[in-house]
């Protein structure tokens, strides 16, 4: 620190860090109420042995973390994003030997108590080094080269994770296209995207036969009222049935072969199980022990969110008090402290509480937006899109997914759900925000 | 700097803002919008375990409990928890194949589900329990055992009166709204039956909290739905449990009823119905066998002869038609009937046992003889009454004291399903006669033969009234109930005092002497009892019975109904023993044998060869009996191949106890109906 009057705390943004602290302390409340057993409190709380003292300790882990973050100058991380990014990379990589075998998850190592999940952390790293791209100077985004190269940085680490059968954090990745997107991406990719999911829901929903029949008719029917259009210039012609033949293709051969041969079973039952069908898989070519896996986990993933339906569902609108639901204090929720932390507010504090909390997470986004584009670094600016999108995509999906109008891909509720790796990356990724807001004065590359 | 794309932030704000309204939108459906969840996540959380009250007990007249609660033990099986269960372990000690262990598990599954305890064996005996208790920790918690009160019967007596208890199905959920639920036990006959409301007491019911592997946490809100359940009250009985075994013993081997009564207050001491059975046979686990075998029995045992038993009275009904012309007022006690040998009154004789003249000289002599002239033209003095005018109404008349006498009618004793006997309309001769008929045409029913049909429950009333000069308080066996509220209702019709005729006590007492007469000097003589006077009256009633679809007179009932002391009446009793001929010659004995326990409190050695002698004597049809070895041999056979079965398997035979306690009773094919057949053309 050369400046002697540094001030920390100048700049910094209290809203976001009262907002914060609510939704962690509601958390560990949360976790408290889901799993304490009438032990004694204090000793409960200071023995760090139970859930919501492990959680507590993650938080002030976190919150020294977050005053090392701020005592820092935001020069660091322009500086050291690369080299952030690659170390990241490493330990994804890492993880392949010496991985611990927790729950069916290979994205975990363990040392001397402790387990970190790299594919959580490596966000804050892919955020850096995509803010870092974005906002070089000699960065022309409009070209097809830069975003690809964008794209990559992304889609690394969300390979490595898939190959660790996390999908759900994987997926996390993809957010970052919303970033991209504020930069300049053009919003056809969007579009395009947004088509092509709409295409594979609509295929999930409606018979494979039937639905090549509407797609046809469409293409026939814009083929008919575009006639005159068609006859001045026929490439409209060529992109009508282009367009109709990668859709068929998709809806035909492309959806099918995703699911028969990439996915696995048993999340091909999930995406079905929450549009409300039951996949049959062809189960000739499995052996017997992967029949039975897929059943084990089919039944998991139907019975959670059915738990989870019932606990949220049974809260009513106001609720049923903190430590007062049936479901969420017995056990009925599988992984109610982690990935369905939800259901405990759903089911203690009904409609209400469920929406006030999804209020204040909306609440914070937006406060990110803002804050966002108030920055005059691009790099700032970037890298609180990045948050953003990265916040968005984990309470959505994870919310959806307790409700059950998303499949069940593990990931957790940001500063909610129960877990170290978790509770730190999302504190580090906000921290950072904050420090780079402070100097938003400053202009970083 | 302002930034290049700087209004796309609004379309990822609005991206943000469309997600979260879909999931609240969503919320509302889930949390608002549907009260499914609720009841789901009950059922999830919450189990509404039923805590059942012990039966009120049954007190006989000296306070002795003739039915008590006893503990049995059943077996519950968890269906999900059976995996990797030591099968075969259970399967020895309850000595059944594997087999027939999963036909009982796929039962269970059917019945109550996959989750849910079911019964696997219930009503363990104690051997088994025993060894059970001490091998269940090898079980759980895929079995265990389970508590339950069932009901035992110290004096292995009262069958019919008591009733057993049983599971409820359907149609008595249905009925009672469904207050009971499945697997509740309830009353099912008998005064169990009757008094269920009183005897059953109060469930009470527990909520729990249960988690997610079905184990029980806490109470739930802290037991602010729960109740508390409330014991069922006792019933304090006018019943003579001695009187009551001495009945029954009598009626061993041979069909037929006894009803005794005190009739100053309509309380009943004994009511037996043979054949009878130990109503130990229907609480243990071999209920379900027991009481098939029973049902098809042509000797019924589990049908109660004492109110459902329907027989001509037979000359037992002549005191009934002497009360009739006198409250009428056709003959004063003085009127006399020369009669030699036969009543000519009509077209066809209707015979008498006695010749000699001067035996109808007057009412009293006539009842003492019996004589049938006199009462059938008592009959018809009564019916051809000139001043009811003409004979239709005269009968009405006529019946309308048989009804108000109880006959005919349901007297309303606490018992349920009883009969009423039989007294026609005058519309059954209108239509079977053309309207064309007389005082001649049912003059039978003056000596109790023809269109008429009396319970012996009926019969034992009718002493009542002639005891009580007058009047009759329905019978019943309940006299209080413990911790009686003013809500219990129950007894109040047994309070009221029924006033049937207008006859003066004078009169009564001429009636009186002269059923005293039948005992002393006539046809009665074997109900002497030393230093008590009786009064009574023998009936042999004719009666016929349809066998293999032939029509065919069957061997004449005996009838036997008294009062004593005569002076002071405190039992009347009534007595038929089917098919066993002449009244005074087995109904006699047993009705005097009856009277002495219940007056004297005690019999002499030679009176208890006496009641011996009678339990030793089988009076059965030769066609019933036929029928009742052909089943007997087949019940054998069956155990025999259940032994061979249970030998074969490795196992010892366990059904000795069962065999030896069941061939007390007898068990047949139901072919012939004798005291329903119809009397009539």
């Amino acid at each position: 620190m050369k400046n002697n009057s540094f001030d920390m705390s100048k700049g910094v943004d209290w809203t976001l860090v009262g907002v914060y602290l609510v939704l962690v302390l509601t958390g560990i409340a949360s976790i408290f109420a889901t799993t304490y057993r009438d032990e004694n409190i204090i000793t409960g709380f200071l023995s760090f042995k139970t859930d919501y003292s492990r959680q507590l300790l993650y938080f002030f882990l976190s919150a020294v973390l977050a005053v090392f973050i701020l005592l820092m100058d935001s020069k660091f991380f322009t500086a050291t994003s690369n080299i952030l990014y690659f170390a990241g990379l490493i330990l994804l990589i890492l993880v392949f030997p010496f991985h611990t075998d927790v729950k069916g998850t290979k994205s975990i190592i363990r040392f001397s108590g402790f387990q970190l999940q790299p594919a959580e952390l490596c966000k804050v790293f892919v955020n850096l080094a995509l803010a870092k791209y974005l906002s070089s100077t000699d960065l022309n985004f409009r070209k097809l080269r830069s975003q690809l190269v964008a794209a990559c940085l992304v889609l690394v680490p969300a390979v490595l994770t898939i190959l660790q059968s996390e999908t759900g954090l994987a997926l996390v990745y993809f957010s970052f296209f919303l970033v991209m997107y504020r930069e300049g991406l053009p919003s056809a990719v969007l579009v395009i995207g947004f088509s092509i999911a709409m295409l594979v829901v609509m295929t999930l929903l409606i018979d494979q036969n039937v639905l090549a029949i509407i797609l046809s008719l469409g293409a026939i029917g814009f083929i008919y009222g575009l006639q005159r259009l068609i006859k001045r210039n026929k490439s409209v012609l060529v992109l009508i049935i282009s367009i109709w033949a990668i859709a068929v293709g998709i809806q035909r051969f492309a959806v099918p072969y995703f699911f028969n041969n990439v996915l696995k079973p048993y999340q091909v039952q999930r995406i079905y199980a929450t549009v409300g069908k039951d996949f049959q898989v062809d189960t000739e070519s499995m052996s017997e022990e992967d029949i039975k896996k897929m059943e084990d986990k089919k039944k998991a993933g139907n019975y959670n969110v059915k738990q989870s339906k019932i606990a949220i569902g049974s809260g009513g609108f106001w609720g049923k008090g903190l430590m007062k639901g049936t479901q969420t204090r017995y056990d009925f929720v599988p992984e109610q402290r982690t990935d369905f932390i939800f259901c405990t507010i759903g089911e203690g504090f009904g409609f209400v509480g469920s929406i006030a909390l999804l209020g204040l997470y909306l609440f914070m986004l937006f406060r990110i937006i803002h804050m966002a584009e108030r920055q005059r670094s691009v790099f700032s600016r970037t890298y609180a899109y990045g948050v953003a999108s990265v916040f968005f995509f984990h309470v959505f999906i994870n919310v959806g997914m307790t409700i059950g109008i998303i499949p069940v891909i593990g990931i957790t509720l940001p500063f909610m759900s129960y877990g170290g790796t978790s509770l730190i990356t999302f504190s580090i990724l906000l921290f950072i925000l904050i420090r780079l807001d402070a100097d938003r004065q400053m202009v970083l590359r | 700097m302002p930034a290049f794309n700087q209004s796309r932030q609004n379309v990822i704000k609005l991206l943000f803002l469309v997600s979260f309204v879909i999931l609240g939108i969503r919320l509302l459906f889930l949390q608002f919008a549907s009260t499914k969840y609720d009841l789901l996540a009950l059922d999830n959380a919450v189990s509404k375990k039923i805590v059942y009250p012990d039966r009120g007990i049954i007190f006989d007249r000296k306070g002795r409990s003739i039915l008590e609660n006893t503990q049995t033990y059943d077996l519950m099986v968890m269906p999900t928890q059976l995996k990797g269960l030591d099968t075969l372990g259970i399967c020895n000690i309850l000595k059944i194949d594997l087999e027939e262990f999963r036909e009982r598990v796929i039962g269970a599954i059917v019945k109550n589900g996959r989750y849910r305890p079911s019964i696997f064996e219930s009503s363990l005996s104690l051997e088994t329990f025993v060894q059970l208790q001490e091998n269940i920790f090898r079980f759980e918690p895929g079995f265990f055992l389970q508590e339950r009160p069932i009901r035992s019967y110290p004096f292995k007596a009262a069958a019919h009166i008591l009733g057993y208890v049983g599971e409820v199905d359907s149609s008595i959920l249905k009925k009672t709204n469904y207050y009971y639920q499945m697997g509740d036990y309830m009353g099912l006959s008998g005064l169990e039956r009757f008094y269920e409301p009183i005897l059953m007491g109060q469930r009470g019911v527990r909520y729990q909290i249960k988690d997610n592997k079905n184990r029980i946490v806490g109470s739930y809100e802290k037991g602010l739905y729960d109740s508390v359940a409330i014991a069922g009250r006792n019933l304090r009985t006018y019943i003579d449990i001695d009187v009551q075994v001495i009945a029954e013993r009598m009626l061993k081997n041979k069909l037929g009823a006894i009803v005794a009564i005190d009739p100053r207050s309509g309380g009943i001491i004994a009511m037996a119905s043979g054949p009878t059975y130990d109503p130990n046979m229907l609480t243990g686990n071999q209920r379900k066998n027991n009481f098939s075998w029973m049902l098809r029995d042509t000797a019924r045992p589990l049908f109660n002869r004492a109110i459902k038993g329907q027989y001509p009275p037979g000359s037992t009904i002549k005191p009934t038609g002497a009360l009739i012309a006198l409250d009428e007022g056709v003959i004063t006690p003085s009127f006399g009937l020369g009669c030699g040998g036969a009543y000519f009154g009509c077209r066809r004789p209707i015979g008498c046992t006695h010749k000699t003249p001067g035996h109808a000289g007057n009412l009293r002599v006539a009842l003492a003889n019996s004589c049938n002239s006199y009462f059938s033209h008592l009959y018809r003095l009564a019916v051809d009454n000139p001043r009811l005018g003409g004979t239709a109404k005269g009968y009405l008349k006529w019946k309308q004291y048989m009804n108000s006498f109880g006959m005919g009618v349901r007297l309303g004793v606490d018992l349920p399903s009883e009969d009423k006997g039989l007294i026609v309309d005058t519309s059954f001769y209108n239509r079977l006669y053309n309207r064309s008929w007389s005082s001649c045409t049912n003059v039978f029913l003056g000596i109790g033969q023809g269109e008429m049909q009396a319970t012996p429950l009926q019969m034992a009333n009718m002493m009542c009234i002639i005891a009580n000069k007058g009047y009759y308080y329905t019978p019943h066996f309940v006299k209080s109930i413990d911790g009686q509220l003013q809500t219990d209702t129950v007894l109040n019709p047994y309070k009221k005092k029924h006033q049937v005729t207008n006859i003066s006590a004078e009169t009564y007492e001429i009636v009186q002497l002269g059923m005293q007469d039948v005992v002393e000097q006539g046809t009665g003589g074997v109900a002497r009892i030393e230093g008590i006077s009786v009064a009574a009256k023998t009936g042999t009633a004719e009666n016929y019975g349809i066998i293999y679809g032939k029509r065919e007179k069957l061997k004449d009932h005996s009838w036997f109904v008294c009062f004593a002391p005569r002076e002071n009446p405190t039992i009347a009793v009534a007595v038929i023993v089917e098919n066993a001929g002449f009244g005074a010659t087995w109904a006699g004995p047993m009705a005097a044998l009856v009277m002495e326990k219940y007056l004297r409190d005690t019999l002499s050695a030679a009176r208890w060869k006496e009641v011996e002698r009678i339990e030793n004597t089988e009076i059965i049809l030769p066609i019933v009996r036929q029928k009742r070895s052909r089943l007997d041999s087949l019940r054998r056979e069956k155990m025999r191949k259940l032994q061979l079965k249970a030998t074969a398997s490795g196992n010892l035979p366990q059904r000795q106890n069962q065999d030896k306690k069941s061939s007390i009773t007898v068990y047949h094919l139901s072919a012939i109906k004798p005291e329903n057949e119809e009397q009539f053309v």
